[in-house]
């Protein structure tokens, strides 16, 4: 399968999803078959389509005070928060050549990001109808992705920097009371993002692309 | 005339819910055009339009639950 991997660094938002949109064209033009693109955003909150303004606890202009945007996008989900300290994954994926299953897909990204937390000595779960990744009962990954022509765009984020979690607090996070926490919350020290790049990318080449 | 139907999306998945409609009743539309958006899950997917033609009716609307291998709507081909 040839696969690449896009490393986007710091980037706004919407370049991001602009430059996942030309990658998915790629893809759907068999220029390739799949693709990760890893980056972090400038502080942005999105609102999936099960997406509710009740949810953002703060006014539009609070939060163009804080110069965060707000965009309403295509993914599946309510609302959430990204800013630096978080890693955000697009995983775009042409399910035409794994397996067209919308459920299982999901699962599986849960599954890694699970596995990654036990490379850490953390024990990663799953709350059974609230898809993410939680830690006890904090979350500490968020999913919602989007699927046209069985091809997948827009993706996950993982909290990595203790020092980011603040901004969740103007939203209700998937729509609900809950609390967030970061890897570096977990283990009182510090964690560089580019590794979780690098541990991310590797279990995710093993979980979708080895043997195909 | 064509139905569109919800076709399987997983092992498991009966059911998932309109988000949106791309088109409206009465208008026309092109094969493989985005016909509607569905939710499952934390995933939106799409049905492209089976054929060419007038989307004549719509039986579930935005907000609305669909079983898979329900009839969506109704394409009359031109």
């Amino acid at each position: 399968m040839d696969f690449r991997v896009f490393n986007l660094g710091v980037v706004d938002f919407k370049k991001a999803l602009q430059f996942q949109k030309e990658i998915f064209q790629e893809i759907k033009n068999n220029y390739f078959n799949s693709a990760l693109v890893l980056c972090q955003h400038y502080p942005v909150i999105t609102m999936g389509r099960q997406g509710s303004a009740e949810n953002i606890r703060v006014s539009l202009g609070e939060l163009k005070n804080r110069g965060i945007h707000l965009y309403e996008i295509e993914r599946g989900g309510d609302v959430t928060y990204h800013g630096p300290g978080q890693l955000t994954v697009y995983p775009i994926f042409n399910l035409n050549y794994l397996k067209k299953d919308i459920h299982l897909f999901l699962r599986q990204l849960e599954g890694l990001i699970i596995d990654l937390l036990s490379d850490f000595g953390i024990k990663g779960l799953r709350h059974k109808g609230l898809t993410g990744v939680w830690i006890d009962k904090k979350k500490v990954a968020s999913i919602g992705i989007a699927i046209r022509n069985w091809i997948t765009f827009h993706g996950l984020s993982i909290n990595i920097k203790k020092d980011d979690l603040d901004n969740f607090s103007l939203i209700k996070p998937c729509g609900m009371d809950i609390e967030m926490t970061s890897l570096e919350t977990i283990l009182g020290r510090n964690i560089e993002i580019r590794q979780i790049k690098e541990i991310f990318t590797h279990k995710f080449k093993n979980t979708f692309l080895i043997h195909r | 005339m064509t139905k569109v139907v919800l076709p399987e999306l997983g092992e498991g998945i009966e059911k998932a819910t309109v988000s949106y409609w791309y088109f409206k009743e009465g208008e026309k539309v092109n094969e493989k055009d985005d016909l509607v958006e569905l939710t499952t899950d934390k995933a939106t997917f799409n049905l492209p339009s089976p054929c060419s033609g007038m989307l004549s009716e719509i039986f579930f609307h935005e907000g609305d639950t669909v079983n898979v291998g329900e009839v969506l709507a109704i394409i009359e081909e031109s």
